[in-house]
Parts: structure tokens; C-alpha cells; sequence
């Protein structure tokens, strides 16, 4: 019988030699990943009350991103719950300050081909760009894993995303992201498994392919699976994880699903307009949109190859006066890359601010957009009021974009700066 | 019961904005839908029901876009489609969703009452008369246990008191 990817790693889960989309199984969990916001403040008093332990601390790893730096009372508070309960719990795996969960959690090697696992956010799928089932839960149902390790599923059927084709300089994972929100919708994944395959797929780099699994949550998908390869055996190498099975985690050929084409040659950069990922446009369509604020941050668009999009386009150049170029790194270690390889220093003498490595203005959390401004960013979500004010004009796009926009001060198409 | 008619696409920070999260469930209910219907936080009864658009609660993966409604004593939400994550989570704590593909024959203000296991609402006229039957998608029957045990808590709690019983 032949399976896809997806029915490939729920069936190990599952204990199963093979299962079809539609039953519903339940399944082991090898890995529980969850943050201050969704974690410890919310599972430690359902825990006290059920009076249960956890089922595999090995398994459990908890990320300190969303509230730090802590900025009020209540943020302190939140991580003064998270940080007092993995010393009380003794956790082996915390990662505090040290940037966002679905970036760290592969650098330090927790994630696997093959491997199941759970996380207590929306962009949990992001592990799905290295071979793994990874999908995001919801604080009640992480309380359900972390006493018991197992978790029901309803086995998806898998919609395939085919790339055929070369991406343009200058066009990256994220417009190709774009373009299949802007043509399938936010539900277009039909919470089903979805897998990005064809040869501008394999050519993405890992952090590329992060930003492409990353987004599924705003395709609608439970998960946004590639297949691994030999880039995401070399990479997990160089972060913690040898040696990694990487053969036995391909779908079999003519295994049934949906399967959409997409050619990477004819893609323009794409921008989503207010307030959906789903209102998208080609740049090149776009009226003339002045930008107050330039954005580049979170899991989705702040990692070591965005920040090097990004300095490709303002290397030795000025932003346009009155703009704000934000920066804030998706993790410590790709900030520290940025800075040995001279591409912080790039953007910070194009004008940039670097911001703490943490979740901060993409969700809202910080203070960074000002009431009415007009911002475009490299965040997965433009939803009315979602970077904190309800009356800001967020627009979507790639690191190149982003920066293309703050150095003209208009919503701008890199492929000229870069010609 | 009473309906509150919503557009589609009613994402999860409309109804728990990302900006009250950190101080709790109480006060984010406050804001819900404020950007949609602003009086509906204030004048929602126990027993209300909202009907919406598809795609209901897409987005974040924060349950307190269900536990707020659950709060504010919503009784069932009602639409064509439901983002996957927040059908997980209303379930697990304890809010009933129908995925009825005819949702937007149900008008603002419209009576209506509904048997989940059956998989059906029915439109009650001014004067107590049915006016029709709208068929929903069928529910694994474990879900709609949990709705009723009040979430996957208090299951959780049985279960674990069965198992310490068994062992002991």
C-alpha cells in the first residue's frame, strides 16, 4: 500500500504498519515543545489540580520568547512563572532569552526527521521543513501530552504543493508562500497535511524551507511537510542532530493526494495587504504605498538567511529618511552569525534598530507600531490590531522586500535594487 | 436561543486580542470581538449562539479564543468551516462548534435550537413553529463527550483517578 510522508510518520506514531486519511488514531508523542505565553502559567495550575506528573521530561522543552524582555508587572510575572517552574520541575531543555522556540528548537537539535511531535503555538508546523510531523495545540490539549505523551489524531490526506521551476534573484520562500495563501486561502490547507515538494523546493536552503513549513498555519494546514534531503541532513549535522534517517521518510511514488502547480521562474515578490496573509498581490501591482515602519522579526522572517536577504539589498546604502527599520533577530545564535559574517553591521549602518531576539511587536507584545502608522514586515500575520494597534496598516512580505521598501520609503520591488 | 450573526473569516485575535492575553481570561473577554461587534462582550447571554462565516477561529493557536466564549456563556458556535486548530481547542475546553455547510441561512437575531448528536438545527418561527432543519457534519462521538464532561480536564481527571485506582 502505497503512503505519503504525512501517513508515513503518523503510522509510526501510531504503532502502525499503514493507516488512511480520514481514521482516527492516537499517537505517541516524541517531542512537547511550548512557550512562556502558552506553557508554564497555563499547565502548572492544571497540573496542581489533576495532581499528575509529567509523563517524559526528557521530551518536554520550553522556550522563553514571548514576554522577554519583560517589559511590565504582568510580563515579569509570566516569566517569573515560566523560569520558577522548570527549576521546580528541573526541565533539561529550557531555553530562555536565548530567541524564538521554532527557530531554537532545530538549532539545538531537537528536532529529527520521522519524529511526532506537539508545540503550544500556531507556527509549530515549522519543524515540518525537516521531515518531522510537528503541529501546533492548544494550552488544554499540551496538559492532555504532558500526562499522558499521546495525543488523537485524524489522519490527514496530503495536498501537494508543487514548484517547478528557478526562483528570480531577489524572490524567496516567503512570496512563494504568499502566492499559494493569496491563491488557496487561509483554509486552503483544509487542516490537512500539506507537502512542498518539486525542484524549487529541494533548491531552498533550511532556513528557507523553515519559512515555507512555518507559514502552513497560515494555509490552513495542520502540518507543511518537505521531505528531507541531503541539505537537511548537512544542516542538522552542523546543529546537534548526526546522523539522522533521512531515506526511510519519503513519500512512496504515486501515493494519493491533491497536488497543485506553482512555476518559481514567473514568481514576482509578493506582498499581502491589510489585514489578511490571504489579500496578496505581486509588488509590481501595487499602487504607490508610502511605509512608516520597516519590520523584519519573528520565527517567520528574522532568521540568519532573511537578516543576509536583507543586508544584500541596503549593503552600503542609506534607508529613506522618516523610515524606521526594525530588526529584531529570530535567535541569539543567528544574531550572533549576523554580526561575524559583517551582515548586522551592514544593516546597522543602512540606519536599522536592533531589537531583542524575541517574539515582541509580531504578536503584539512589545510597543514598537505606533497608532495609524503604515508598516510593512516580514511576519506571518497582518490581522487587524495583531502587531498591537488597531488602526496600523500592516503589509506582508519577504526580508528582500522589507528592505527594498525601507530604503525607497515605498513598498518596493528588490529584483531593481539588486539588478 | 438567541443568534449573533458574524462575517467569515473571524479570526483568533479578534476574539482574544494578543494585547490583553497577560492579564487573563477575565479581562479578555472584555475585548472580544470588539473590532467586529463591539457590544457584544456587554450584552451576550448565557445560552447565546453564535452563527458565523467560514473559517471561524483561523489563526493563533491560543485556546482562550475558545475559553472566552465558553466564559461569556456562548452555547454553541456555528459556521461552514472552522480553522483546524480551534476546532481541537473548543472542544478541549468545552465549547460545542457545528460545521454546518448552510450556516448562512441563520440570521441576525434568529431563534434556533440544535441537538448535536443528531446533527441538526432547527429555526424556530415568532410564533414557537419550526420553520426548518439545517443538517451539520457529524462529530466523533469522544468530542462530543468531552463537551460535555466540561473539556478535556475534568476527563483527564477521571481517567487518571481510574488509573490510580486500577493500580492501587
Amino acid at each position: 500500500m502505497r503512503s505519503t510522508l504525512a501517513q508515513k510518520l503518523v503510522a509510526q506514531a501510531a504503532g502502525r504498519d499503514h493507516v488512511e486519511p480520514g481514521e482516527i488514531v492516537t499517537c505517541r508523542v516524541d517531542l512537547a515543545m511550548f512557550h512562556d505565553s502558552s506553557g508554564p502559567r497555563r499547565l502548572q495550575p492544571m497540573l496542581a489540580e489533576l495532581g499528575a506528573p509529567i509523563w517524559d521530561k526528557r521530551k518536554v522543552v520550553l522556550v522563553i520568547d514571548h514576554y522577554v524582555p519583560e517589559a511590565d508587572d504582568e510580563s515579569r510575572r509570566i516569566v517569573r512563572i515560566a523560569r520558577d517552574w522548570a527549576a521546580e520541575q528541573r526541565l533539561p531543555h529550557v531555553y530562555d532569552s536565548q530567541g524564538i522556540c521554532h527557530v531554537v528548537l532545530p538549532q539545538r537539535g531537537h528536532v529529527r526527521p520521522g519524529m511526532f511531535c506537539v508545540g503550544g503555538d500556531s507556527h509549530s508546523p515549522t519543524g515540518g521543513a525537516f521531515g518531522a510531523y510537528m503541529f501546533g495545540i492548544g494550552a488544554t490539549e499540551m496538559l492532555g501530552v504532558v500526562v499522558t505523551g499521546e495525543i488523537w489524531l485524524q489522519v490527514p490526506h496530503t495536498i501537494f504543493m508543487d514548484w517547478r521551476g528557478r526562483l528570480a534573484d531577489g524572490v524567496s520562500a516567503k512570496d512563494m508562500m504568499l502566492a499559494m495563501i493569496g491563491r488557496h486561502g487561509m483554509n486552503g490547507g483544509e487542516y490537512q497535511a500539506v507537502e512542498f515538494c518539486g525542484a524549487a523546493v529541494t533548491a531552498l536552503s533550511m532556513q528557507e524551507r523553515m519559512t515555507l513549513a512555518n507559514m502552513s498555519a497560515e494555509l490552513g494546514a495542520q502540518v507543511g511537510l518537505i521531505a528531507p534531503d541531503e541539505t537537511t541532513r548537512v544542516w542538522l549535522a552542523e546543529h546537534g542532530a548526526p546522523d539522522v534517517e533521512v531515506e526511510r521518510w519519503q513519500g512512496d511514488d504515486g501515493a494519493a493526494g491533491v497536488r497543485h502547480s506553482f512555476d518559481a521562474s514567473a514568481l514576482a515578490p509578493q506582498v499581502a495587504l491589510p489585514h489578511s496573509p490571504a489579500n496578496v498581490r505581486a509588488v509590481t501591482e501595487l499602487e504607490t504605498t508610502r511605509i512608516d515602519v520597516a519590520y523584519i522579526g519573528a520565527c517567520t522572517g528574522a532568521k540568519l538567511d532573511d537578516l543576509r536577504a536583507a543586508a544584500r539589498v541596503l549593503a552600503g546604502a542609506r534607508i529613506a529618511p522618516g523610515v524606521q527599520l526594525l530588526i529584531a533577530p529570530a535567535s541569539v545564535q543567528d544574531a550572533a552569525d549576523a554580526e561575524r559574517e559583517g551582515v548586522l553591521g551592514q544593516l546597522m549602518a543602512a540606519g536599522a534598530t536592533l531589537l531583542p531576539s524575541a517574539c515582541g511587536a509580531c504578536a503584539g507584545y512589545g510597543s514598537a507600531i505606533a497608532d495609524g502608522a503604515t508598516v510593512i514586515s516580514s511576519t506571518a500575520r497582518n490581522f487587524k490590531g495583531r502587531m498591537g494597534s488597531a488602526t496600523a496598516q500592516v503589509y506582508l512580505g519577504s526580508p528582500y522586500t522589507v528592505a527594498a521598501s525601507a530604503l525607497r520609503g515605498v513598498i518596493s520591488d528588490a529584483r531593481e535594487v539588486l539588478a | 436561543m438567541r443568534v449573533w450573526r458574524l462575517p467569515a473569516d473571524i479570526d483568533t485575535d479578534q476574539l482574544a486580542p494578543g494585547g490583553t492575553m497577560k492579564f487573563g481570561l477575565d479581562v479578555t473577554a472584555r475585548h472580544c470581538l470588539e473590532g467586529v461587534r463591539p457590544e457584544f462582550a456587554r450584552e451576550v447571554r448565557r445560552g447565546d449562539a453564535i452563527v458565523a462565516g467560514a473559517h471561524f477561529g483561523i489563526g493563533s493557536s491560543r485556546e482562550q479564543a475558545a475559553a472566552v466564549l465558553v466564559q461569556l456563556g456562548v452555547a454553541v458556535v456555528i459556521a461552514p468551516s472552522f480553522g483546524g486548530l480551534y476546532f481541537r481547542n473548543a472542544f478541549n475546553v468545552g465549547l460545542l462548534l457545528l460545521t454546518c455547510p448552510q450556516a448562512d441561512r441563520i440570521a441576525d437575531g434568529d431563534a434556533i435550537r440544535f441537538d448535536a448528536r443528531a446533527g441538526t438545527i432547527t429555526r424556530v418561527n415568532a410564533n414557537g413553529s419550526d420553520a426548518d432543519v439545517l443538517a451539520c457534519d457529524p462529530i466523533p462521538g469522544f468530542l462530543l463527550d468531552m463537551v460535555d464532561a466540561g473539556g478535556l480536564l475534568p476527563q483527564l481527571k477521571v481517567r487518571l483517578k481510574q488509573r490510580l485506582e486500577k493500580s492501587s
